[in-house]
């Protein structure tokens, strides 16, 4: 199979077919990614060749671990990442630092080289970003005790890529020379002298604080003007991958150069657009990465090595439960979280790929041991999704069966509102400001960048972007919210919004303003419930007034304006049905005069005023003298 | 010269001739404040800081209201209930209401026939009004008899014109005299 179009229909319908299944059995989609990269792989169907071709994709693919970064830093705020750097440092680096050394020791005790077993703990040292982070977001744990500390770790594990890289060249045996390419990794800054590359890391470190902090918002405010939509999302790609390569070129961590972008961009009112701008680009990208990881597993080196490969493979995922364990037990973990945390560690990362290969180039490995390495490291990925499957519907469930666990509620604080508000103008905005006022914060959304500006500069949390987009809900938390509001004054806008939220969010309770009592029939058809026809309580209040200044008792207005609004609700439902019998041919105008009519003569009929007689003594009377 | 304050609460005041009579009779006096609740908080939404000023100005307290069900319309509860504070009214602090005189004006479509141990309502209707007596001597307020306006059902219109000018001139005396106790009771 060749051309890029059969290659593209081969790993989407894999993907197409195999994720899905994965879903349903409850395993999440980055196992189902791996099993389809192996479906396709050289030793099942064989439409991918060989193992290079695989290994191709996957640094291309890489790509999407470095968006998912991105996205992650958006959901973090600067003060939040601060609060966190304690568990950064002191447990990510206690992990990466007595895993490396423990593989180390163990390796030497084998009689390997120590510069191979140095080499080998590093790497090893490191968790697959990718896996954890994704089964995480797809298990709404983020936020949850192990969430956080693994992702703390992984954080750390990031920054460690680069001092490991550094040291490699290090252990280059006396008879190999390195080659040119071997030192690649490292980008233009190589001929510079030390002092001049430790510059140039701090400078472009400090150009994306600068950008994120002055650049980025002027230049989204700009093309978010242009209401271009794909625009938008390449200026977002811009984003990423203009920060990816000036890390590059000064030899730090792409991933982590555009998470620190991410996180100040965290405060800025183009986060959710810029998270749904990003999320299919990532979801893609690192779809693909997992079946080329899947893809890569050589089979054949396996079956012909398996005791070694399988036992080597069985021993590092036990070694990094075990560290991780008594690292969690430290923290206080509870069991089931410490389990979730530590298996969910225990693979090897993607990143060993580039550091076996950077190795090989050095010549620190032979072939024959970046092989085995390599297939004991796609195992790794493949086999913990499995445990983490089998911990959650099995051993978890077990264990919180006999713990009778009394904390529950405590340990996952959700941060997204319950209540999200669309379209932030007159209307919208005197909403929001009385549900804040009533401590009630809502996540609120709207499509003019001018007046998010504006809105930010007052001080409201207004997020940029077009509600109607499923992708943009998500993000702002529409999957946890309880209720959705419209705000907007364009109907065919709101259905849209309650269509979308028909299929995607079926949870929400939906509140919608209407422009009029046609409007109002649309979405009553649609089976919105909670409907808000925006001149009705403004018109009556003003009646009340009217009536007040022609001498009627304030109490009385009150229950009159009241006893008409709830007439006027009612006469509308009774009117829905009435609108489906006409013929079509009859203008809307007609029917309007219609319905205006039976309006009137109802309440001709009802004199409301005039048969008000609660607390009226009139009958008592009667019955008195008679 | 006593300020006389008088909370008058009727929910359909605009069909009460009876109330209307006696609400203009004590109008547009010096020192004879009425304050409508219905027509000020039609929402039930009382502002309890404007009620305690009013209530911390004057020396004579009038609660006039009809009689409902043996007691007062919905409103005139929710004021006691709301302006009467823990603290402010009654218990450590509560000092504002201290020495006030209080009485009810009411109005009633049983007679006063109706209101005896062997009539209708089984009870003097001193008893029905026990509840305000004790809230205002937990205020340490003096609670004095009633002016009551009975059977307003068959009130012919000179009959009504009378209990009218006696208000009128209730009012007046709770505002000129010296010894306000001992004018209500004689």
């Amino acid at each position: 199979m060749n051309g890029f179009l059969a290659n593209a229909i081969i790993y989407i319908l894999a993907a197409i077919v195999c994720v899905p299944i994965a879903k349903k059995l409850g395993m999440g989609s980055v196992l189902g990614y791996l099993i389809a990269g192996i479906l396709i792989g050289p030793y099942l169907l064989g439409f991918i060749t060989n193992e290079g071709q695989g290994q191709d994709i996957m640094h291309a693919t890489e790509f999407g671990v470095v968006m998912m970064l991105f996205l992650i830093g958006l959901e973090l705020e600067p003060k939040n990442l601060w609060k966190m750097r304690q568990l950064i440092l002191q447990i990510g680096l206690s992990q990466v630092l007595v895993t490396a050394a423990l593989i180390f020791v163990i390796g030497v005790l084998l009689d390997v080289s120590w510069q191979i077993s140095l080499a080998i703990g590093l790497s090893m040292a490191l968790s697959s970003t990718a896996i954890v982070l994704q089964s995480l977001k797809e298990k709404n744990q983020m936020n949850s005790p192990n969430g956080r500390l693994s992702f703390g770790v992984l954080l750390m594990q990031d920054i460690a890529v680069i001092p490991i890289l550094a040291l490699l060249p290090l252990l280059i045996t006396g008879d190999a020379t390195p080659t040119d390419e071997a030192t690649g990794i490292h980008g233009l800054i190589d001929s510079l002298p030390g002092w001049a590359q430790t510059l140039s890391i701090v400078g472009a470190i400090g150009i994306v604080v600068v950008l994120g902090q002055f650049g980025f918002g002027p230049l989204l405010n700009w093309v978010a003007k242009s209401r271009l939509r794909e625009l938008f999302t390449a200026s977002a790609l811009l984003i990423v991958v203009g920060i990816s390569f000036l890390m590059e070129l000064v030899g730090l961590s792409p991933a982590l150069g555009s998470f620190l972008a991410g996180v100040i961009l965290a405060n800025s009112p183009y986060r959710h657009a810029l998270e749904s701008d990003l999320e299919p680009f990532k979801g893609l990208l690192l779809g693909l990465f997992f079946m080329a990881v899947g893809s890569t597993i050589n089979f054949n080196l396996i079956f012909t090595n398996a005791p070694v490969i399988i036992s080597l493979t069985l021993g590092i995922i036990i070694l990094k439960t075990v560290i991780l364990l008594i690292i969690g037990k430290t923290k206080k973990l509870r069991l089931t979280n410490n389990l979730s945390f530590a298996i969910g560690l225990s693979q090897v990362g993607e990143f060993s790929f580039v550091t076996y290969a950077f190795a090989l180039q050095l010549g620190i490995f032979a072939q024959s041991t970046s092989d085995t390495l390599m297939a004991v490291t796609a195992l790794s990925m493949t086999i913990t999704p499995i445990l983490i499957v089998l911990l959650d519907k099995v051993i978890n469930p077990a264990i919180s069966k006999t713990q009778k666990v009394l904390e529950k509620e405590m340990d996952s604080i959700d941060e997204h509102n319950k209540v999200i508000l669309v379209g932030f103008g007159h209307f919208g905005s005197t909403l929001g400001r009385f549900l804040r006022a009533n401590g009630v914060e809502a996540t609120i959304l709207d499509s003019d960048p001018d007046r998010v500006d504006y809105l930010r500069k007052m001080g409201f949390k207004v997020y940029f972007g077009d509600g109607t987009r499923g992708e943009l809900l998500h993000s702002a938390g529409a999957g946890q919210a309880s209720i959705l509001i419209s705000a907007i004054d364009n109907t065919e806008y709101s259905i849209k919004l309650v269509e979308l939220c028909k299929e995607e969010f079926p949870h929400l309770e939906v509140m919608i303003r209407a422009k009029n009592r046609y409007d109002a029939f649309e979405l009553m058809e649609m089976g919105v419930k909670n409907i808000y026809r925006e001149h009705l309580d403004t018109s009556i209040r003003m009646g009340e007034d009217v009536l007040k200044k022609l001498g009627f008792r304030a109490h009385t207005v009150h229950r009159l304006a009241k006893q008409f609004r709830d007439y006027d609700e009612n006469a509308l439902k009774v009117l829905v049905n009435f609108k489906d019998n006409k013929d079509e041919y009859i203008s809307k105008n007609r029917q309007q005069i219609e319905m205006q009519e039976s309006l009137l003569s109802g309440e001709l009929m009802r004199k409301f005023s005039v048969n008000d007689h609660t607390w009226d003594s009139d009958s008592i009377k009667e019955a008195d003298n008679s | 010269m006593r300020k006389v304050l008088v909370l008058f609460a009727h929910p359909k005041f605009e069909h009460s001739k009876v109330n209307q009579a006696l609400i203009q009779a004590i109008s547009g006096l010096k020192n004879i404040e009425i304050r409508d609740l219905y027509e000020l908080y039609p929402d039930f939404n009382i502002s309890i800081q404007a009620e305690q000023e009013a209530l911390f100005e004057a020396e004579v307290i009038i609660w006039h209201h009809p009689i409902y069900w043996y007691s007062c319309p919905p409103l005139m509860k929710q004021w006691i209930d709301l302006v009467l504070e823990f603290a402010w009214a009654y218990g450590p602090g509560g000092i504002y209401l201290k020495g006030k005189y209080v009485i009810n004006t009411i109005t009633s479509g049983g007679s006063q026939e109706a209101y005896q141990i062997e009539g209708r309502n089984n009870y003097k209707i001193e008893d029905f009004l026990r509840p305000f007596e004790q809230t205002a001597r937990l205020c340490n307020m003096v609670y004095l008899p009633p002016f009551h306006v009975a059977g307003t059902h068959k009130i012919t219109d000179t009959e009504l014109s009378q209990k009218a000018k006696s208000y009128k001139e209730l009012l007046l005396g709770f505002r000129d005299q010296t010894d306000i106790a001992n004018y209500r009771t004689s």
